[in-house]
């Protein structure tokens, strides 16, 4: 079997997150919740995760850092807990649904938002951004790289822009954390949402929310929170004011393991691998005639992501076929982005997307070459 | 089974379970003395953990804690 649907879930871990996940099981009791050897083990390891993920991130208090089951959670949290009524937000046709739908949400109750497009190869209109700016804007909401093309958002124009009117700057990290270098200081986030099972290779069920020091997002959540017990109130110190509930400890654990291989593998090296793999994908599928490739190919920073179509073939049919016949793993159809799919032209056909992974080879990506050629001969 | 003998303890508080996380850590790499224990009843407030330091050892690491900027919300000697 040949994996090449890392965007959708790290099927291809390191060994030890597994490892670590399995004696979580026997070690880890219930963070927060007492001071026995199992609690503290938990609560423990639980804030180790947290320093890695701050140093990962160079996010300066790891207390800002909050455990979430994903990134939709997260995203949820940030939109639904930091955007008013009365407020107007950007976003952008890149946008994945767990993005686009929370905030068509705010939208229905009276927020305002605009979406700044994108052209036929997903790059956005970075030139509206002042042209939708209002009194009331208060945040940009924006996907560091697209689910889809896998172009990635230039940050550093968002950022002079919410710098410039003193808005939030929320990020979905996706689809980069743990693949590009993310710098929440350098880059001007100011809430940073991301999951723990993609490119941070850890297992399903884990991810989490950057907040930064002076933003206070209303939960989503409150319930047990292992403290002040007898108050009616949630707590509001973070980061228990967003994690309201017993924590996933043995997600956790493994989150803990597949942070440690990053650090020693380094997110350039994991980077450069992986660019490698795509492009090498990129470059052969373009070769093929009848064969559409999507996306800012060109664009120095990508994330590895390569979406196609073959002629007028069903995407759903070519990713069959792909697995049927040559046991090769995509996702095909529509991505939960819809926006995107209408500025590829691509909301009836969807597009078969290939994404790369660390673990990945050259061998297999030049078999998936092989393999759309043949299939685009039929 | 004998009685245990009560000692004095200076208590310290926290805000949250990540703050004592915190702290232990900091001891820890810090040759700090103490122990995290359940909170006792005596402090109405902070998480449910504290960090028990031996009376008679608290004046030497103070200063430390101090100088390190440990956070923690309070300080209370109890006999435990």
């Amino acid at each position: 079997m040949i994996y090449l649907d890392p965007s959708a879930t790290s099927f291809l871990k390191p060994p030890q997150v597994a490892e670590a996940v399995c004696r979580a099981f026997a070690t880890v009791g219930n963070a927060g919740r007492g001071a026995h050897a199992a609690t503290l083990g938990a609560a423990r390891m639980i804030y180790d995760t947290r320093e890695k993920l701050a140093e990962l991130f160079h996010i300066p208090d790891p207390s800002r850092i909050c455990f979430t089951s994903n990134a939709t959670e997260a995203l949820n949290i940030a939109i639904r807990g930091l955007i008013c009524e009365e407020d107007h937000v950007i976003t952008t046709a890149c946008e994945h649904n767990s993005v686009l739908r929370p905030l068509y949400a705010k939208e229905r109750v009276g927020a305002g938002l605009s979406i700044l497009p994108a052209d036929a190869k997903g790059r956005i209109a970075y030139e509206k951004l002042e042209e939708f700016y209002r009194e009331n804007t208060r945040a940009v909401v924006v996907t560091h790289a697209s689910n889809l093309t896998g172009n990635v958002t230039d940050l550093a124009k968002i950022r002079a822009f919410t710098r410039s009117h003193d808005l939030l700057l929320i990020l979905d990290a996706s689809q980069t954390a743990g693949a590009l270098s993310i710098d929440v200081e350098e880059m001007g986030i100011d809430v940073l949402c991301f999951t723990g099972h993609k490119g941070l290779l850890g297992p399903q069920g884990t991810g989490g929310i950057y907040v930064r020091d002076g933003i206070a997002p209303v939960p989503l959540k409150v319930g047990g929170s292992g403290v002040h017990s007898f108050e009616r109130e949630h707590p509001a110190d973070m980061p228990t004011a967003l994690e309201a509930g017993t924590l996933n400890g043995h997600g956790i654990a493994g989150l803990n393991a597949a942070l440690s291989f990053l650090k020693e593998t380094g997110i350039e090296a994991i980077h450069q691998k992986e660019d490698g793999l795509a492009r090498r994908f990129a470059k052969g599928v373009s070769k093929i005639p009848s064969v559409v490739v999507y996306g800012d190919l060109e664009a120095d920073l990508r994330a590895p992501i390569v979406s196609l179509n073959i002629g007028e073939m069903d995407s759903a049919m070519v990713s069959d076929i792909l697995w049927e016949d040559y046991e090769i793993c995509v996702r095909a159809g529509a991505h939960c982005a819809p926006l995107m799919h209408e500025a590829l032209g691509t909301v009836e056909q969807g597009a078969v997307r290939f994404s790369f992974s660390y673990f990945n080879t050259e061998e297999e990506v030049d078999a998936a070459i092989d393999a759309v050629g043949e299939i685009a001969e039929e | 089974m004998s009685m245990r003998e009560k000692k004095k303890y200076m208590v310290l508080s926290f805000h949250s379970t990540t703050e004592a996380m915190s702290f232990e850590k900091k001891c820890m790499d810090n040759q700090i003395p103490g122990r995290l224990i359940p909170i006792p009843r005596e402090i109405t407030a902070g998480c449910g953990l504290a960090w028990r330091i031996p009376a008679d050892e608290y004046p030497q690491c103070r200063q430390q804690i101090c100088d390190l900027q440990m956070k923690y919300e309070n300080a209370t000697e109890l006999l435990l």
